[in-house]
């Protein structure tokens, strides 16, 4: 299995994002995250999906998708040449004593503080899957009380926007 | 499309019926009910015929009949929660078939929605994976534009099912109505042209393969691509097979057509397909009752596949050379590319290939044996009402056994005689779709030919049928079970019968049935009345008539690939491999 990101612009319709879940659900693919927002254009959505497969049941999930009469296009961002951003809540047990670790550690992940209270602190982080989970594994020791995390967004790197990309030579719909 | 709009104010409802009117409907299946009810009145002035069924899926299984025969767009109506559920069955056959259908339903008020008001299901969400595309309106401004992209989206591409669920309050209030004069999907661009590349590559192929086999699927039939396919096979003299959705895009007394492949496939068809070096894949999907156990499936064959659908492409089996677009431009420029191959003097050489086909279909003929008893054969019926009844006649069909012998003996020379369920093997699917087929081809013999378990889901519709003048022919073929699941206990359940005797022989009385409905009821009991039987009932034709064939029982659908078997390991009857000839 391998990881995958698809941007996946889309009509703003009702009804839109349970399309593409069902889609997946009915088909048998996993989503590993999926984030949904405006862009740049009003109308169109923005869903960025990952997803762990293949790349044949990859080209399924990407025609498939493509079959969807809302799904305006596809574009599978390749990781060496896209930003790829998940953003982290995290509320940590701080007292006197660990209070100064962890706030080092919040440094040194270039992460911040966003509240703080007697017994707690609550950090955002923003990185990638892989840096943020390397957050996490210096923070459990000290407890974590609670945790949030969004889906993945990406965008390809270079001065193109998606709506200059062809979609991906297969995926045309029917 | 053009000029439509009144400009005057109207109902969101007569808004709709002119949409439909707009739209070419002139025939459609359904039901009244609470939350569709304000679209039932206008309907009562339009010239747009609909014919009151008995049951929702008998209205959604017409809709695919008609569409079916006449290859234009099938509707149905229905209202809120279980008007609206009770379409699902057809919705989900039709998705399975890829039938054009609309489909469209009275929803709750929009106030209403997601209170669990009474009569409220959420129908849009429950048929999003068994559309093509599907809509809630609850703006009556948006009903012209929604029925306009639901037909067009029904009809073009990969034909398929579309629902449209209007609120009552919307087909209530006041609107203008404007019907579109383009449809604007920026999203939907089938692609029916196809690659000239690809098509070169193909006819490359073609003139180098050594056994090559025309598989043959439903998207010729929908494509209307007959006469191309006929041409095709013709100029290039290669074999052909059809599957069970195809069965009528070729015809069957065409020499080069070596019939049905699959689970009850000829031998020479499923030995062609697992014999051949390319298969040249025409609007077929590499089903699981063709392909049998898929790793084994036409191992040596090189793979050309076309389909309008390109998720279906590579989706089961990878294509050598994939080729995207409508098998009506395919097929044609397929033709060019070979005939371009030919002028140049480049020609396949397919006689060692015949020779071994033509062995295979003069030792393994598709047969039966008569039951010792003098009982009746259902495979002999089914074969003369073919013959009888002829290739101008459509034949609708159940599901199972009989479905399987209608598909093995009649004989099928045109597209759009032959309508079942092939995809999802909806029991119930012939006297609704042969309703449907009926209204839309009034001056054809409508067949349906049925079982005893399939005709008690759906035969309320004889009552539709005969009180609309729409004199339809049930063949029922009664062995009192439900055969196929029989038949598979049988060989794999040590025939242990576990609830598969319907004692129909018994209960119901279906000549009884047939006159209680007002319909003509004959029964056959023995071959001798066969033929005189049907040309009875092929002569009345001011009332729908059924004729309860009691058959025996114990009759087997062979050739068979069990499940999940290698079609390597067909049988041509129980325990008994054919001999695939010792050429290779």
């Amino acid at each position: 299995m391998s990881r995958h990101t698809l941007s996946v612009l889309v009509e703003d319709t009702p009804g839109v994002l349970a399309r593409v879940a069902i889609l997946f659900s009915r088909r048998g693919f996993n989503i590993e995250s999926l984030a949904v927002g405006p862009t740049e254009v009003p109308q169109v959505s923005r869903m960025t999906i990952v997803v762990n497969v293949e790349g044949a049941p990859l080209e399924q999930v990407t025609k498939q998708l493509n079959k969807l009469i809302n799904v305006l296009k596809i574009v599978e961002l390749d990781p060496d040449s896209s930003v790829q951003r998940e953003i982290l809540l995290v509320k940590v047990k701080a007292d006197l004593e660990t209070r100064s670790h962890i706030l080092e550690t919040v440094q040194l992940f270039r992460a911040k503080v966003v509240d703080v209270a007697s017994d707690a602190v609550t950090i955002e982080a923003t990185g990638n899957g892989d840096k943020l989970a390397a957050l996490l594994r210096v923070l459990e020791p000290f407890g974590i009380k609670e945790l949030v995390k969004s889906g993945a967004v990406a965008m390809a790197r270079g001065a193109r926007s998606i709506s200059d990309r062809p979609v991906r030579s297969a995926d045309r719909s029917a | 499309m053009g000029e439509q709009s009144t400009g005057a104010q109207i109902t969101g409802a007569q808004s709709l019926v002119l949409a439909l009117e707009a739209a070419g409907v002139t025939d459609v299946f359904g039901i009244p009910g609470g939350a569709i009810l304000p679209l039932y009145d206008p309907l009562m002035d339009s010239r747009i015929r609909h014919i009151l069924v008995r049951h929702e899926q008998g209205a959604g299984h017409a809709a695919e009949g008609f569409a079916g025969a006449t290859g234009r767009v099938g509707v149905c109506m229905a209202t809120s929660g279980p008007g609206a559920t009770n379409l699902v069955t057809p919705i989900a056959d039709a998705a399975m078939d890829s039938i054009p259908m609309v489909a469209i339903t009275g929803q709750v008020p929009s106030g209403a929605i997601g209170t669990d008001a009474f009569q409220e299901a959420d129908i849009r969400g429950i048929t999003m994976p068994i559309t093509k595309h599907n809509y809630l309106v609850t703006n009556p401004d948006d009903i012209p534009r929604a029925i306009a992209e639901a037909f067009h989206i029904a009809a073009t591409g990969r034909p398929g099912p579309v629902l449209v669920d209007v609120s009552k309050d919307a087909l209530q209030a006041l609107t203008t109505y404007n019907w579109p004069t383009a449809i604007d999907l920026p999203g939907y661009h089938p692609v029916t042209k196809p690659h000239a590349k690809q098509v070169r590559d193909a006819a490359s192929m073609i003139i180098a393969s050594k056994s090559p086999v025309l598989y043959v699927g439903g998207g010729v039939i929908r494509a209307n691509a007959s006469v191309a396919l006929r041409k095709l096979a013709e100029i290039s003299g290669i074999p052909v097979v059809t599957t069970l959705m195809a069965r009528g895009a070729f015809p069957d007394s065409h020499p080069q057509h070596l019939g049905m492949p699959g689970m009850h496939g000829s031998v020479a068809a499923v030995g062609a397909l697992q014999k051949s070096d390319l298969l040249i894949t025409l609007g077929a999907r590499f089903d699981d009752r063709v392909t049998g156990k898929l790793s084994t499936f036409a191992p040596n064959a090189s793979i050309i596949h076309a389909d309008i659908d390109p998720a279906e492409i590579g989706k089961n089996r990878y294509a050598d050379v994939p080729i995207v677009g409508d098998m009506a431009e395919v097929i044609p420029e397929l033709v060019m590319a070979l005939e371009a191959e030919y002028a140049a003097g480049n020609r396949g050489d397919y006689g060692a290939w015949w020779a071994l086909l033509n062995r295979m279909r003069e030792t393994y003929p598709m047969g039966y044996d008569l039951p010792d008893d003098g009982t009746l054969s259902p495979q002999y019926v089914i074969q003369r009402l073919g013959l009888i009844s002829g290739p101008d006649s459509i034949y609708a069909a159940g599901v199972g056994q009989h479905q399987m012998w209608a598909a093995q003996f009649i004989g099928y020379e045109n597209p759009n005689t032959w309508l079942n369920s092939g995809g999802l093997g909806t029991m119930g699917f012939a006297v609704p779709a042969a309703m449907g087929a009926k209204v839309g081809c009034p001056d054809k013999t409508v067949w349906a030919v049925d079982g005893d378990g399939c005709f008690q889901m759906t035969n309320q519709e004889l009552a539709t049928c005969a009180i609309n003048d729409i004199p339809i022919k049930v063949a029922l073929i009664n062995n009192s079970s439900l055969g196929m699941v029989r038949q598979w206990q049988t060989l794999f359940y040590n025939s242990r019968y576990s609830n598969t005797d319907l004692e129909s022989h018994r209960i119901p009385d279906f000549v009884k049935l047939a006159d209680a409905y007002g319909c003509h009821g004959l029964r056959c009991e023995s071959p001798d009345d066969v033929d005189t039987t049907i040309e009875k009932a092929m002569g009345m034709n001011d009332a729908p008539v059924v004729i309860d064939f009691i058959v025996h029982r114990d009759a087997m659908v062979w050739p068979m690939v069990a499940a999940g078997a290698s079609n390597d390991e067909i049988l041509v009857a129980r325990a008994m491999a054919p001999d695939w000839g010792s050429d290779e």
